[in-house]
């Protein structure tokens, strides 16, 4: 119910437009009301006074009616869609927002298939409900009893006799929508999870092909299929069943009508136009009360996508603008970690007590082995995720008292999974100066190594890229996406393992040309190979999310720790190799 | 009702996701072509769609069958029930008959019994004949997709994909089942209606009448109107849902270079495009009922007044007056329906149209009709001649000839986009040689069957793919029915294990979408584990360790020497230093193979390699 109230919010905006459309609706449904009275009436003039001008009148009446209603009816449809429309732009636009803002957090844990689903699935249920489903309510109750009342006046004894039905089929109607409730939601999910399981399986169609597991993939989704499908047919069962009662209990009536109608026109207490009256006015009673079930569902139907589409609006990022945030403009690139401490969930923490400073201008380097945690460290300078404990400043401030916009425009961060848009290579690398010019654009790629690349393909800078750049190889991905971090021109600088998949001469390339733009910037590198990183001023060595060993490349060396290790044994393998000795 | 199916107001009703991929030109040229966008209305006789409807029908025609019957019983039941109400206040109660009265009434009631049974044998089956073929279908185009090759996945998007199996799927079912059986209910209902009419009382049949020609004109010119806005529509939110998926997927792009509000903006562009068009539909939708009710209203008229002359002459009994009027209603909605289902129709062919579009691309690599399996190999892996390209006009391999012997590690070294991966592709048969051949132990593998060969080779391939579900579901992918213990083995052997019982629940621990919540050097061992689990007698490493830590590394490597004993392995990396105990090296450059030998043998020879050890050393010194 809270939900259904709080839905009630998005159209609050649309109040007069709403009311107005009510108002249209009030008019449609009397006006409604009153042709059939005026064909019964109509019927008996006829029969009994013999006056043509009767049927006249009767005919003017009922076209009348029929233009105000038809008129009404017009304004109150075109209003309840305009509205709905409106409703459903504003909460997807809504969501939209919202999501682009919440933190990694987040997103770590949604599913891309689910958050699509609730907007569009979900979003399309609330529309139905704010843009129809409030006014039909008002509707069916007024048509309930407006018509009640009607047959009541022509003759309580048949009106009684009729509508002793309604609550029955009021109650079949409703408990069934309630009955299919349940159902419904299932088959929401079936529906869901086969989704998930045709989009995995496409998605990830290359391993699939790699272990040849069409089959399994195929038997797999035939069982969520299947699943699906003898959901549906329960929930088809129950409603043929019911839907055809329904029908059939308020043809009931209609026989009662005529029946005992029937005797008491014989008997002289009824017209054969009131027996036209009750006929037709069953006939629109039918509507309403079937509709009750359909309210009940569209109800319990916007309640679960409200629920859904509010918990995504509700949900807070865990990153938070302050607001008093200040804008910095350009920062010099100082920044310390003091005492930071951070964890993804409750358990263990991937980054425990880590204190440091780079100032502004110096290479920091991060190693460690696998899940050591430098991702994590460097994703809270941007503050992706917020430290659990501890501090992170730059150039002195708090980056927690610092406008999320304006940090980040100072930090350019190739990300170590890099993900492209299925969008022209150019483009892609404007992503974050979409009115970049193209030399600027060529500048950055030059620096990137990527530029000769381009060139050489047939459409150069406006080359479609597959989805998640499908169609580059690994080192051009990469490459692209340094291209796209410098291009921004930040201050600092973050390359998250981003010559991975580069081969050492273009590494060196990059490097090369990077130590021209790296001066006056702070600079993050992770890396594997130690060698490339002798002249940063500071080397972090993490391990399971602490600092195990911090300096420079000659303290570090001087120290026989973890890194001299690993360096050595580094150098050890290319330097045998150079000398042509076998390991 | 509300939840239909997949569809069911679902993911972007119908036009789907993919819709907006218009533009891209060159190397993203989707083989999919029939219309996201224009045709999403298409021919309404579109015979060549037309002639393979009837294949679906045969799989539910029972059901088909009962259906029909219903309908035809509703049907009756529907036009009996005014015309016998006529009959009776004409024949019985102004005449005063009571005991016809009770029989007439008895009849009536028999209609209303007729309607209860037709009603309920038609929405039954019905579900169930649009329920089964949905099923079939769906497992059809499922496991048709997974025939086609990876090029097809290059130049296709999931969420367009995604989209025919869903919507368009569900769109074709309707039409298949409750459009087509509607539409002849509705047809034969108007007809035999317009005979009842004529046969009680022709001159008011004439007038009533009268009215269906402007209907039917009026509905004409809206349907012209309508359908545009309604395309827009589905091109509008087929837009959205494109614009809403990529935003999501890249979100992590999005806040790194703080483009929230340009991306705003764009997908307000989108969004509002929608409202517009939703708009001008509405406009067209409004239009519809208020005017049918009008018409129907004079229709009323006229025969109240014609009717009632009538009866006042005494020429009727106001019985007919009364059948008449509800006549007209059951006119009327169907008159409605006819017209609201020939959009429905148009669409449902346009549906029908994508799917057989799917269904009919040939995969461009089909096991050869006279294919054999594989049997067990030893591993021998052969490139005569090979040449190859992903496009037309690009050629990314020239003639490569490499034979790499059982039991032997080759390397594959060479810069970024030398065509490394695509050479190793060729191996698995993903892709389809240009010019010459692959040989697996001297069988080519054109003339294996796929699954044959694919299971016989392990590939890692180098942007790692992880399922959602748990770490040791993952792992276990590379051979379904691997015990813990060996699923244990394996990940030791990628030098994994103790990374992975450091996560919160060890093997049990979920792994987010794409494996998200995982370093990329973990993602990338458990793949290596998934590889190294399934045994194959052929191994293709491509960049599996580019990520991972140099200690780790080399505890992979030291298993993988054991590991490549009596078993084929073709390695690329870039680390030369962690290659060179491979039996052999080769280098590609630019789509050839320039240098081959072992390390010894390359280093003397002072070539390529050499320099590039030269560069590393440099960098290191
Ligand atoms: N989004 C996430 N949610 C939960 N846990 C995570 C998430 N990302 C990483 N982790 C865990 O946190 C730890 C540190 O991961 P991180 O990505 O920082 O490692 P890394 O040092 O970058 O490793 P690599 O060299 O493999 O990239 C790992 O154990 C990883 O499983
Ligand atoms: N699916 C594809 N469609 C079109 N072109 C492609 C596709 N995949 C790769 N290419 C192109 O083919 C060339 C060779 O790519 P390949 O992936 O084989 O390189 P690679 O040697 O593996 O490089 P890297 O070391 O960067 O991974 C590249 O120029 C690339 O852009
Ligand atoms: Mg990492
Ligand atoms: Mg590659």
């Amino acid at each position: 119910m809270k939900i259904l109230i709080r839905s009630m919010g998005f159209v609050k905006k649309y109040w007069r437009q709403l009311a107005f459309s009510g108002i249209c609706l009030l008019i449609t449904t009397l006006a409604s009301l009153v042709i059939p009275r005026v064909l019964g009436q109509g019927v008996d003039t006829a029969l009994s006074s013999g006056q043509k001008s009767a049927l006249y009148i009767a005919g003017g009446l009922i076209l009348g009616s029929s233009l105000i209603r038809g008129l009404s009816a017009y304004g109150n449809r075109y209003l309840n869609q305009v509205i709905s429309q409106e409703v459903s732009y504003d909460i997807r636009n809504a969501i939209y927002s919202h999501l682009q803002k919440l933190s990694f957090a987040y997103h770590d844990q949604a599913q891309t298939g689910q958050l699509m689903s609730r907007a569009t699935a979900d979003i399309e249920a609330v529309r139905m409900w704010v843009g129809d489903g409030i006014l039909t309510l008002f509707q069916t109750a007024l048509q309930i009893i407006g018509i009640s009342i009607i047959l009541l006046t022509v003759n309580w004894r048949l009106a009684v006799l009729c509508l002793a039905f309604m609550p029955a089929i009021a109650w079949i109607a409703i408990s069934t929508s309630n009955r299919l409730r349940p159902v419904w939601l299932h088959v929401q999910q079936l529906i869901a999870s086969l989704g998930t399981t045709l989009q995995e399986s496409m998605a990830g169609v290359r391993v699939v092909k790699a272990f040849s597991r069409q089959k399994e993939e195929g038997l797999k989704f035939g069982a969520d299929a299947k699943r699906l499908y003898t959901e549906q047919i329960s929930a088809a069962k129950v409603q043929a069943f019911n839907q055809a009662l329904m029908s059939m209990l308020l043809g009931l009536p209609t026989v009662i009508v005529l029946w005992y109608g029937g005797q008491q026109v014989i008997a002289g207490t009824l017209t054969i136009g009131g027996v036209t009256q009750f006929v037709l006015y069953l006939g629109i009673l039918a509507m309403p009360i079937r509709r009750l079930g359909m309210i009940a569902n569209m109800i319990s139907r916007s309640i679960s996508a409200g629920e859904r589409i509010f918990e995504i609006l509700d949900t807070e990022s865990p990153v938070k603008e302050k607001p008093d945030a200040r804008d910095v403009g350009k920062l010099t690139g100082e920044i310390t970690f003091e005492n930071v401490s951070f964890s993804y969930n409750s358990s263990a923490p991937a980054i425990d007590d880590i204190s440091f400073r780079a100032k502004p201008g110096q290479l920091i380097a991060l190693v460690g082995g696998s899940g050591s945690g430098k991702s994590t460290l460097i994703n809270l300078v941007s503050r992706f995720y917020d430290v659990t404990k501890g501090r992170i400043t730059v150039d002195g401030i708090d980056i927690r008292d610092i406008k999320l916009a304006s940090l980040r425009k100072n930090i350019g961060t190739a990300q170590q999974d890099v993900f492209l848009f299925s969008a022209t290579i150019r483009d892609n690398i404007a992503y974050g100066i979409p009115d970049a010019s193209l030399e600027q654009i060529k500048e950055a790629a030059k620096a990137a190594q990527i530029d000769r690349f381009i060139q050489s393909l047939p459409e150069g800078y406006n080359t479609w890229v597959g989805e998640r750049g499908h169609t580059l190889s690994g080192g051009e991905k990469q490459r692209v996406a340094i291209a796209r971090t410098l291009l921004i021109n930040p201050a600092i600088l973050i390359l998250d393992d981003s010559t991975s998949a580069v081969d050492a001469e273009t590494e060196h390339l990059i490097r090369l040309a990077l130590d021209k733009l790296i001066q006056g910037r702070t600079t993050f590198v992770i890396t594997h190979r130690l060698p490339i990183i002798k002249k940063a001023d500071l080397i972090l060595m993490l391990k399971d999310g602490r600092i195990e060993e911090i300096g420079t490349h000659d303290e570090l060396m001087a120290k026989a720790g973890l890194y001299r290790q690993t360096y050595l044994s580094q150098l050890a393998s290319t330097q045998e190799a150079m000398t042509g000795r076998e390991v | 009702m509300a939840f239909g199916g997949f569809g069911g107001g679902g993911f972007g009703g119908g036009g789907g996701f993919g819709g907006g991929g218009g533009g891209p030109m060159g190397r993203l040229r989707s083989s999919l072509d029939a219309g996201d966008g224009q045709d999403v209305l298409g021919k309404i006789y579109d015979m060549k769609v037309l002639r393979r409807l009837p294949q679906y029908l045969a799989w539910v025609k029972g059901h088909i069958f009962l259906a029909a019957t219903g309908t035809a019983m509703r049907t009756a039941a529907n036009i009996a029930m005014p015309v016998l109400i006529g009959l009776i206040i004409d024949n019985y109660i102004k005449t005063g008959n009571a005991s016809g009265l009770t029989t007439g009434v008895l009849i009536y009631f028999g209609a209303v019994m007729l309607m209860w049974g037709g009603q309920y044998l038609e929405s039954l089956q019905l579900s169930y004949a649009a329920q089964g073929i949905l099923l079939k279908m769906r497992n059809q185009m499922f496991e048709h997709l997974h025939k086609l090759s990876m090029s097809f996945f290059d130049s296709n998007k999931v969420g367009k994909i995604m989209s025919r199996v869903q919507n368009d799927v569900e769109q074709l079912q309707t039409l298949l089942t409750q459009d087509i059986l509607h539409l002849t209910a509705d047809i034969i209902t108007m007809a035999v209606i317009v005979i009842v009419m004529f046969s009680m009382n022709a001159m008011l049949a004439l007038i009533t009448l009268s009215v269906a020609p402007i209907l039917v004109l009026v509905m004409v010119v809206w349907q012209g109107y309508a359908r545009r806005t309604f395309i827009r529509v589905r091109q509008a939110i087929a837009e959205v849902n494109d614009n809403l998926q990529e935003s999501i997927s890249g979100v992590r792009v999005t806040q790194s270079l703080s483009r929230e509000n340009v991306n705003m903006g764009k997908f307000d562009n989108v969004n509002k495009a929608h409202l517009n068009a939703n708009v001008d539909a509405a406009r067209a939708q409004a239009f519809m009922m208020p005017t049918v009710q009008i018409l129907t209203d004079t229709s009323y008229v006229l025969v109240l007044i014609f009717g009632g002359f009538q009866v006042l002459n005494g020429t009727m009994g106001p019985g007919v007056v009364i059948a008449f009027l509800l006549l007209i209603q059951r006119f009327f909605d169907p008159v409605r329906e006819v017209t609201m289902l020939y959009t429905d129709l148009q669409r449902a062919m346009a549906s029908a149209a994508r799917i057989f579009e799917l269904i009919d691309v040939e995969p461009e690599i089909k096991d050869a009709p006279n294919a054999i399996e594989l049997p067990p190999i030893k591993g021998e892996v052969k490139l005569a001649n090979v040449s190859f390209g992903y496009l037309p006009g690009q050629e990314v391999l020239h003639e490569v000839d490499l034979t790499v012997n059982p039991g032997e590690t080759v390397a594959i070294a060479g810069r970024t986009g030398a065509g490394k991966s695509s050479l190793t592709s060729l191996v698995a048969r993903f892709y389809e040689v240009r010019d010459g051949e692959v040989l697996v132990d001297g069988y080519n593998v054109k003339s294996v069957t796929q699954d044959s060969l694919r299971s016989q080779i392990g590939v890692v391939p180098q942007d790692p793919y992880l399922f959602s579900g748990t770490v040791g579901d993952n792992i276990r992918y590379g051979k379904l029915d691997a015990t813990q213990d060996e699923i244990v083995e394996a990940a030791r052997a990628a030098g994994v294990h103790d990374l992975i019982l450091r996560m919160s629940h060890g093997y049990d621990t979920q792994v987010g979408e794409r494996g998200g919540n995982l370093s990329a050097g973990q993602r990338q061992l458990i793949c290596l584990a998934r590889a190294i689990l399934a045994n194959p007698p052929i191994m293709i490493l491509d960049e599996a360790t580019s990520n991972v830590d140099t200690n780790t590394e080399r505890i992979m490597q030291d298993s993988l020497k054991r590991l490549s004993r009596g078993r084929t392995v073709l390695i690329i990396a870039h680390r030369l230093s962690t290659v060179t105990h491979a039996d052999r090296i080769i280098i590609l450059e630019k789509g050839k193979i320039i240098e081959s030998g072992n390390h010894q043998q390359l280093m003397a020879k002072q070539g390529i390699y050499y320099e590039m050890f030269e560069t590393l050393s440099a960098v290191e010194v």
